[in-house]
């Protein structure tokens, strides 16, 4: 049965289907779901898909291909520019110490020289994969540390190259100097020419034939066949690169960075996502199904050691190399953890690793086996990274004490001073009315601070820092977080301790709202209700509706809108079934309303200016119409 | 050539039959701005310094506007309030209107007879405009009689608003091409009924 094709591919689907949303829903993230969907159809579990595991992988680990590509569309050169200093110097060090650090163990663990330092180059690569998707998922790459770990493991990527060049070199075999030639049995100096060259020509192609080629679809109106077009140029720089002996994924790199600044960057992007998250999901599911249960179970103890000693040696190289660059405390925890594992690249050297005789078939088990498990531990070690080491680290006192605030009586407090808080606080300022602001992110403190507006740092959900942010004396407060969770805890917090408070609230949805008029806030503002509202007018003006008018549908329409939320939030706690009813009910009546507002269907209300019954009574009786003189 | 600023005010245009006609009439009419009040300040939320402006870049202002509650719609009012800034428009410094000609252009639902002493609203339309008038006496314009429309609640039939729209588009080419009577045009009841005889004959 699975020997045909569409059986495979129904077994592959069907696992990740029900793995991935199962290990979502558990907080674990969907790499660990591929991975446990791999081990579940694996051999040593219900033996779905057997030695074939291999082939799937090869044509998964193209899923890391077009991976980097767009992470290269995320990139511009500009941007890569601002990273160099990141990559050549972590990254750098991070492979040279770890390689060193891994090979000086094996050694002491009686390995031989040459093997040592293949071990210690191929353990110290990390997860291109399992990291970006992992980072990605979480929302974590655009942090300090997401940006810094992306820096060391795009320098990992580079350093296959010439890892693939000295591997021969390290063989048991003959290590001639003809080993450092291509297959094709060129000369160094050629091939130096050839990599410049393709490098050379992969940015010429996404400079002068890629735009082109798009420009001349989209007037063709061939819209099917930009998918076509943009899987074409990714699997055609991976074949280029192939052939003149670079790394495939490095190549499509290069190709998203030069095509970032491109108007088709969100083109390209949509249609290469699709295949990306397919592959990849493949590719970890390959690598789940690939863990040799057997041969840990036969030697459970040793392989541990190998993994827990290597991801520990990873972790606190990359820790201290991060406090050497100027991380902060979480951000190095965050890029330690992140890249403690070993990466797929390890499948690919091991196996060349074995070829070249560097080392015995059984060692290479061995090492397979930490790896994967390596992978495996990624997605818990972030769990770990979340719920108990940044709680820790990010305490604070730790790492900013709380600013000591100066009570000057201001009368209002500002809780959150992002997009929301700074609006409020810029028109309360600029009438020269004093606020006490609170921030948590010290960029942003930073940053107000250049322009001269003094911010504390410190968190608002903590009685102290509302005591020391004068909140006995102020009159209102003004909760701006953005995170509904916080919001509450602070309202909950400000309730309870200073009840002669008013609050004013921006909340996230409704259920936020009912929970914080439940707690007595005074006035809830869904926070994205006033630009959708404006929107709303702009949108009947630009309808042909008169301004006036548009303004006062709006109105009316948000009137009934506030006062039927009000009466909702009972039902949304008492009656849910009857919250549903009402809604619709509200939507009903709504529509019923704007029909009545709008002046070019007649209505009573407004009957000041209108003039439906004088008109009615002029006909009957001209001398009877009154004194609302119209026309 | 006279530049001519209509400040048009009606809160509900969809909803005028009279009035919105009135105003095609005029909208074309080169030297002729037409400046709507309710939709440009729907907020009520008046830019002074550009009305202002308005107000300097021409030389006849024309309120355009029903004759709610024997007065104008509220956004006029407030408009009044505004704008005509102590120091600008009166008062000591306050030049700025001086010699500028203004008119309202109205429309009334009552018919023409209501507005006499023995009529059932008691006083004259100009009686009514009596604050306009003072209004523009202060600040130096001079102030015409009103074109009114009246009995614009029965006027349904297409014949009438073409008569008035005719009448009112008349009166404003030759308030720009100074045609018109303005010591005549000062002191008649309703520039709508007097117009013919406050034009030169060879044109009349």
């Amino acid at each position: 049965m699975t020997d045909s094709v569409l059986a495979q591919a129904f077994i592959y689907l069907f696992a990740a289907t029900v793995f991935v949303p199962i290990a979502k829903q558990l907080g674990l993230g969907a790499v660990l779901g591929y991975l446990l969907a791999g081990v579940a159809i694996g051999p040593f579990a219900l033996g779905l898909v057997g030695t074939e595991g291999n082939h799937v992988m090869h044509f998964a680990e193209f899923g890391v291909v077009m991976m980097l590509f767009l992470v290269g569309l995320e990139l511009r050169p500009a941007l890569l520019w601002q990273l160099r200093r990141p990559i050549l110097g972590l990254g750098g060090l991070q492979v040279a110490a770890t390689a060193a650090a891994l090979a000086g163990i094996a050694i002491a663990l009686g390995v031989a020289l040459r093997p040592a330092i293949a071990i210690g180059l191929t353990f110290a690569m990390s997860s291109t994969a399992i990291v970006l998707s992992t980072l990605t998922e979480r929302g974590l790459l655009k942090s300090r540390g997401g940006q810094s770990s992306f820096a060391v493991l795009l320098f990992q990527d580079i350093s296959v190259i010439p890892i693939l060049a000295v591997f021969p070199l390290l063989g048991a075999s003959a290590a001639t100097v003809t080993d450092v030639t291509s297959e094709a049995g060129r000369p160094a100096w050629l091939s130096a020419v050839i990599v410049v060259g393709a490098v050379a020509g992969v940015i010429a192609l996404g400079r002068f034939v890629v735009r082109p080629l798009f420009q001349f679809l989209a007037r063709a109106k061939l819209r099917e066949s930009f998918t076509t077009a943009a899987l074409a140029i990714v699997v055609g720089i991976a074949l280029l690169m192939v052939q003149v002996g670079l790394s495939p994924a490095l190549g499509t790199f290069l190709a998203g960075v030069v095509l970032a600044d491109s108007e088709y960057r969100h083109e390209l992007e949509s249609d290469i996502e699709p295949f990306k998250g397919l592959l990849l999901g493949l590719f970890f599911i390959s690598v789940g199904a690939q863990i040799d249960f057997a041969l840990i179970a036969s030697q459970p103890l040793r392989i541990a050691g190998l993994v827990v000693g290597t991801m520990v040696v990873k972790l606190v190289v990359l820790h201290a190399l991060g406090r050497i660059f100027g991380l902060d405390r979480s951000a190095s925890w965050l890029l330690a953890l992140a890249l403690a594992q070993v990466g797929e690249f390890a499948f690919v050297l091991l196996s060349l690793a074995v070829q070249r005789q560097i080392f015995s078939d059984e060692l290479a088990g061995m090492l397979v086996a930490t790896v994967a498990i390596s992978m495996v531990l990624t997605p818990p070690a972030f769990i770990l990274l979340e719920r108990v080491i940044l709680p820790h680290v990010t305490e604070p006192a730790a790492e900013r004490p709380q600013d000591e605030i100066v009570d000057t009586g201001t009368p209002v407090v500002i809780a959150g001073y992002g997009r929301f808080g700074q609006m409020v606080g810029r028109v309360l300022r600029a009438n020269r009315i004093p606020v006490t602001i609170l921030d948590l992110d010290p960029e942003m403190i930073d940053v107000l601070g250049r322009l001269g507006i003094k911010a504390y740092y410190g968190d608002a959900s903590r009685v102290e820092l509302l005591h020391a942010a004068g909140c006995e004396r102020a009159k209102l407060f003004v909760l701006a977080v953005d995170t509904a969770a916080v919001a509450t805890r602070i309202a909950e917090n400000v309730r309870q301790h200073f009840p002669h408070l008013t609050i004013l609230a921006r909340c996230v949805d409704r259920p936020h709202y009912f929970e914080l008029r439940k707690l007595g806030v005074r006035k809830v503002f869904r926070e994205t209700f006033g630009s959708a509202y404006e929107t709303a007018i702009e949108a009947l003006k630009h309808l042909g509706y008169r301004a006036h008018t548009a303004h006062r549908l709006a109105r009316r329409w948000r009137d009934h809108e506030e006062s039927i939320i009000e009466e909702l939030g009972d039902l949304w706690r008492n009656d849910r079934a009857g919250y549903f009813e009402r809604t619709k009910g509200a939507l009903d009546e709504a529509e019923r309303l704007m029909r009545d507002e709008d002046p070019t269907v007649y209505i009573d209300r407004d009957a000041g200016w209108d003039n439906e019954s004088l008109r009615a009574d002029n006909r009957v009786d001209a001398a009877a119409a009154d004194a609302s003189d119209v026309s | 050539m006279r530049r001519i600023l209509v400040l048009f005010a009606h809160p509900v245009l969809e909803r005028s039959r009279v009035n919105r006609r009135l105003l095609s009439a005029v909208r074309d009419i080169s030297g002729v701005t037409v400046h709507d009040l309710y939709d440009v300040y729907p907020t009520f939320y008046i830019d002074v310094g550009r009305e202002q402006r308005l107000l300097l870049e021409h030389d006849v202002i024309v309120f355009q506007h029903p004759f709610y509650w024997y007065s104008t719609p509220a956004i006029l009012k407030e408009w009044q309030d505004l704008v005509l800034e102590h120091g600008w428009a009166y008062g000591k410094g306050g030049t700025q209107l001086r010699g500028k000609i203004t008119l309202n252009a109205i429309t009334t639902g009552g018919p023409e007879a209501a507005y006499h002493r023995s009529g059932y609203n008691r006083f004259t339309i100009r009686e009514l405009l009596a604050p306009w008038d003072q209004t523009a006496h202060l600040c130096g314009m001079r102030f015409l009689a009103p074109f009114a429309v009246h009995s614009a609640l029965r006027v349904a039939c297409d014949d009438d608003v073409a008569q008035a729209r005719v009448a009112y588009r008349q009166l404003i080419e030759a308030l720009r091409d100074d045609r018109l009577d303005l010591e005549r045009a000062a002191t008649a009841e309703n520039l709508a009924t007097a117009l013919p005889s406050l034009l030169p004959r060879e044109v009349a």
